[in-house]
């Protein structure tokens, strides 16, 4: 390239030796990050597109095994159950944890002690927490035994292995995802406005309502969407407290891998992530929520 | 009034006890005397703790996980931290291609990584040695230790570098003794967050970890399959006292970094 720009830059020689050393610290940033890049690259990316591959050239370029999840009952039902855990779960998150951003907002005291409350789950890992609902959820577990003492059943009901298990665990090990965003979105509704409203006569409920509600919105979108994402992709918890039956898509790509199905796993590992990647592309095109995530994920 | 002002109090306690009670219990079931699960436990005692200290099955995966996370911390804090420097200086399109690939296993479900990363290293012989797990577990831990180091880099004052090389100092020296130090609070929470990252991470050491790295998530989770005894209410315990140690003291970091910045910020006019 530099040999056919050669005559013309010829003339702008006597310029040259000022810009060239500029040149040269142009390159360092991407020098730094260039390590990283490359091993990303190696490590992590290629390997994930390789065997993404897998789902369109097994054993020729065809896009065939995707044409099979139309008819495939497993797939769908998987898909469906995956969904729908997914849903429940994030609404459940919605319904407890809007209540909590407000009083960790709201309190002034109390806030660090709550703030503890919520992040103390929130470093625990995903298998420890999991394992906390085995203890409690199991046939002898402290649930079965409190309803047994309060006289509400009469003997222990099933509810490790089951669905309900999965969305209690799920809800709250995701609970957190859904709080830190809606408190930071109330934290920032300007104070003076709760005051006019209720200055103005509106009851605590109207000024919640029309005023904090709708400028909380922005974090309830965030929130939301981070935790349906992540739900998505939940394995380790369904596995562990969820039912026998009651398959998400993470747990048939794992069971596939098992098999060495790697075409059908690729394929299911594709329509994940795209599942996954479609509703985060939707979810930055909302106003506010883009600047929301980039706050929330710090 | 007073009632309204009750009422969501209550029901704000009810949702944190949900948060907290299922911590709480295994802390209280892992001194239990029991030979078997039982709440409240008869009495008290640390013959788990004791079951878990003298059983190499146990101790061998600990000390795996605790090797492979420190080697991930330098990995990862390495390379992460040259490249939060360089990506915060890239022009825009680079940039955000860039983080685009550095953060995005935040996003991708840990299921398709997994089976990616076993796909591809099993073909070059990796699968089951400490080495895979390292090169795993750090792409997992560099988008933390890139978004700390970044979000520090944001709050320095650029005029303190323009001084220092102005002044004479070599880019080097700048570095060195400008820019370090005032991203160093980032650095080391990006750290303990990559090395938490490591040490809990389970679903890629499911795939990887084979027979010869297997890690204390990874044996923790061989056991339930066929017993959910007491032991692991106390490993379970102790991995919750440690990274609740480290991402409290995480926490306190990045807070403290935050007052100082705004201290300098308000000092200067």
């Amino acid at each position: 390239m530099s040999e056919v720009v050669q005559p013309a830059s010829l003339a702008l020689a006597v310029s040259r030796p000022k810009t060239a050393p500029f040149d040269w610290r142009r390159a360092v940033p991407l020098l730094l990050a260039a390590p990283l890049l490359i091993y990303m690259l190696v490590f992590y990316a290629l390997p994930v597109v390789a065997m993404l591959l897998r789902s369109v050239n097994d054993p020729t370029w065809t896009l065939s095994h995707y044409a099979t999840l139309f008819d495939d009952v497993v797939f769908q039902k998987t898909f469906w159950i995956t969904i729908n855990t997914s849903v429940t779960v994030t609404l459940g998150c919605l319904i407890l944890g809007y209540p909590v951003a407000m009083g960790l907002v709201r309190a002034k005291s109390m806030a660090p002690f709550i703030l503890v409350i919520i992040l103390l789950p929130f470093w625990t890992s995903v298998l420890v927490r999991s394992y906390a609902w085995m203890v409690l959820l199991g046939r002898h577990g402290l649930v079965n035994e409190g309803l047994l003492a309060l006289g509400m059943i009469d003997r222990p009901i099933r509810i490790l292995n089951t669905p309900l298990a999965t969305q209690i665990a799920m809800i709250h090990i995701l609970l957190p995802y859904m709080i830190l965003p809606i408190a930071n979105a109330l934290r920032q509704i300007d104070p003076s406005l709760i005051r006019a409203a209720s200055g103005l006569g509106a009851t605590p409920f109207m000024t919640f309502r029309q005023v904090i509600l709708p400028l909380s919105m922005s974090g309830v979108a965030a929130g939301t969407l981070l935790t349906f994402v992540l739900a998505l992709g939940f394995y380790i918890t369904p596995a562990m407290v969820g039912g026998p039956r009651d398959i998400t898509l993470s747990m048939l790509i794992a069971q596939q891998v098992d098999q060495l199905n790697w075409a059908y796993a690729a394929t299911l590992s594709a329509v994940l992530l795209a599942t996954a990647l479609a509703i985060l592309a939707v979810a930055r095109k909302l106003p506010g929520v883009g600047n929301a995530f980039k706050t929330s994920m710090r | 009034m007073r009632l309204m002002r009750i009422l969501p109090a209550s029901v704000v306690g009810l949702i944190l006890f949900f948060l907290a009670f299922p911590i709480v219990v295994v802390a209280i079931v892992s001194f239990s005397s029991a030979t078997y699960l039982t709440f409240p436990p008869p009495a008290f005692g640390l013959r788990w703790y004791e079951a878990y200290f003298s059983n190499p099955d146990w101790l061998k995966p600990t000390w795996v996980s605790i090797w492979v996370a420190c080697a991930v911390v330098v990995l990862a804090t390495f390379l992460g931290t040259l490249a939060a420097l360089g990506i915060a200086r890239l022009p825009k399109a680079l940039r955000v291609v860039a983080a685009g690939l550095i953060l995005s296993p935040l996003i991708v479900p840990g299921i398709v990584v997994a089976i990616g990363i076993y796909y591809a290293y099993s073909r070059y012989g990796l699968v089951g040695t400490p080495i895979a797990m390292v090169l795993a577990h750090t792409c997992l831990a560099v988008p933390f230790v890139v978004t700390s180091v970044t979000a520090s880099l944001s709050g320095i004052d650029p005029r303190l570098e323009q001084a220092a090389l102005s002044l004479g100092a070599t880019p080097g020296a700048t570095f060195f003794q400008v820019t370090l130090p005032l991203i160093q609070p980032g650095v080391l929470v990006g750290a303990l967050f990559a090395f938490i990252t490591s040490f809990d991470e389970l679903i890629v050491a499911l795939f990887i970890s084979g027979t010869g790295a297997v890690t204390l998530p990874r044996r923790m989770w061989d056991d339930l399959r066929f017993q959910i005894d007491p032991t692991i209410a106390a490993v379970s315990t102790l991995t919750i006292v440690l990274t609740a140690a480290l991402m409290g003291a995480a926490h306190l970091l990045r807070k403290r970094a935050e007052q100082n910045r705004m201290a300098t910020s308000s000092a200067a006019p």
